[in-house]
């Protein structure tokens, strides 16, 4: 195991409630540089949560997140500077529907990074070349497929140039014929060293690109092992029961 | 029938020769024309920047009315200064939208120049903040609903790249949503120009009072006031015109 990795984001104790719903009840984890962290669980279980409650789109109710060692839930941390770091993919693309492409890319890189809008654009022009799109980067949004879509918000987040990337079920909105291109970008990514944090139900995925996979259910986390442990020896009753659903 | 033609064509040069001299008494004459066209000068100065005014009134507004519906819970739990200024500033807005809707558009004029800017002899400066403080009640609600209409989801792609709140609405927000919001917003600049046609009641002479005052000079009503409505006309067809070429342009990101 890769105890003396440097602990990227350390959650501690994680509560989050709606109203009167417990989502979260208690979650901890740490998640080390290079490591590919996959959640899965079934629907409604807070897994969701978890993922938003990393890069606080969802303020928790309580416990900690620490990012490099940052307590990023105290009141008086400056988060968007923490969010420039972690990169975030939406189930929903949620591409700017307004901009172009490249646009898109570029905007947030100009606006907070300060980049020159060549250097924005030489930036976001590479990264689409490695996935395969250059040749839309004038194109707005409405005018791209599912799959190109997820791509663009993909590398848009690696504009920013990221610490971790989040990815909030990146590939269930999606027809199952783009499906694979998606999790192609996602593997490289993985391959090539980046961090990431990956909510879905691609049990493929899990097995072949995580370094940790996670079952969280009814706001806990029931069972956390490396892929080939996790699958073939599941220790948890309802982790069985899952997996004897879904694979 | 022959006869029956002759009466006609008599008739006709007869209504001719009256409209001539009606036309005459009411436009050329001490170049009344160049009233109207004073008058018309004045209300679109006028209506231009209290548009501009309604407008940055409007966005003020409606992003602190959607930012409290929105996220006022959040910051509440999360406590500090924040939550409190916000709480203040919608408090303010509220009462703002509540004044200026519930009172009629005269009396606020009439307030702002007789009692507010009574050493003021700007009238046509006290006409634009009147009319653009009253129009940005208006602009304020379309710009909340259009605020409200954006997905959530471009909401969180902004701040998740590391925008803060500001940042955000600026850049993703507020142009998605005046995309939306466009035919709305058309409506209540058609409905603008039209009201400040009573901008005479504090001695202004703009369109309206310049029609009125040819009246009380030649003692005719038809032409003099037609004219005024037809002026009205031209500008509220050119107006959608141009807001219907400016909402083809924008949607040119949706093919």
């Amino acid at each position: 195991m890769s105890i003396e990795k440097e602990i990227l984001i350390d959650v501690q104790d994680l509560h989050k409630s709606f109203g009167s719903i417990d989502v979260l009840k208690g979650v901890n984890a740490q998640i080390r540089r290079g490591d590919v962290m996959v959640v899965i669980g079934p629907s409604g279980s807070g897994k969701s949560t978890f993922l938003r409650c990393l890069n606080l789109l969802e303020d928790p109710t309580g416990g900690k997140v620490f990012f490099e060692g940052v307590d990023i839930t105290a009141p008086k941390t400056n988060i968007d500077r923490h969010r420039q770091k972690m990169g975030m993919v939406f189930q929903q693309f949620n591409l700017f529907p307004h901009m172009t492409i490249l646009k898109n890319m570029t905007i947030a890189p100009m606006k907070l990074l300060g980049k020159s809008k060549a250097e924005a654009e030489a930036k976001a022009m590479e990264l689409l070349t490695r996935v395969g799109l250059a040749d839309r980067a004038n194109a707005y949004p409405s005018q791209l497929s599912g799959g190109q879509k997820q791509r663009i918000a993909i590398v848009r987040a690696l504009c920013m140039d990221p610490e971790v990337m989040l990815f909030d079920e990146p590939t269930s909105a999606l027809d199952p014929e783009m499906v694979g291109e998606v999790l192609e970008v996602m593997k490289e990514l993985a391959h090539d060293g980046m961090t990431m944090v990956v909510v879905t139900h691609e049990m493929g995925f899990a097995r072949e690109v995580g370094t940790e996979v996670v079952f969280i259910d009814d706001g806990v986390i029931l069972e956390q092992a490396a892929p080939n442990e996790f699958f073939s020896n599941p220790k948890h009753p309802r982790l069985k029961d899952f997996l004897s659903k879904v694979l | 029938m022959a006869q029956w033609f002759e009466n006609l064509w008599n008739g006709i040069q007869l209504w001719a020769a009256d409209f001539a001299a009606e036309f005459e008494l009411n436009f050329i004459k001490g170049n009344r024309w160049k009233w109207l066209l004073d008058g018309l000068q004045n209300t679109l100065v006028i209506t231009f920047f209290a548009l501009l005014l309604g407008i940055a009134l409007g966005v003020v507004i409606a992003v602190i009315r959607s930012t409290y519906d929105k996220n006022g819970e959040t910051m509440k739990r999360r406590g500090g200064i924040g939550y409190v200024l916000l709480k203040i500033a919608n408090v303010i807005c509220n009462i703002y939208l509540t004044v200026i809707r519930g009172t009629p558009m005269v009396v606020q004029l009439m307030i702002m120049y007789f009692v507010v800017f009574a050493s003021s002899n700007n009238s046509i400066m006290v006409a634009v903040i009147a009319f653009g403080i009253n129009s940005g009640a208006y602009v304020a609600e379309i710009f909340r609903s259009g605020i409200m209409a954006i997905d959530k989801g471009q909401f969180e792609a902004g701040r998740s790249l590391g925008f803060n709140y500001i940042q955000t609405m600026w850049y993703i927000v507020v142009p998605q949503m005046f995309k939306v919001v466009l035919p709305t917003l058309c409506n209540e600049f058609i409905v603008l120009i039209k009201e400040t046609s009573v901008a005479g009641y504090v001695g202004i002479m703009d369109l309206t009072k310049a029609g009125e005052l040819i009246t009380g000079r030649t003692f005719s009503y038809f032409m003099p006031l037609i004219a005024v409505a037809i002026i009205y006309l031209i500008l509220v067809v050119i107006l959608t015109r141009l807001v219907g070429l400016l909402e083809r342009r924008l949607r040119k990101s949706e093919h």
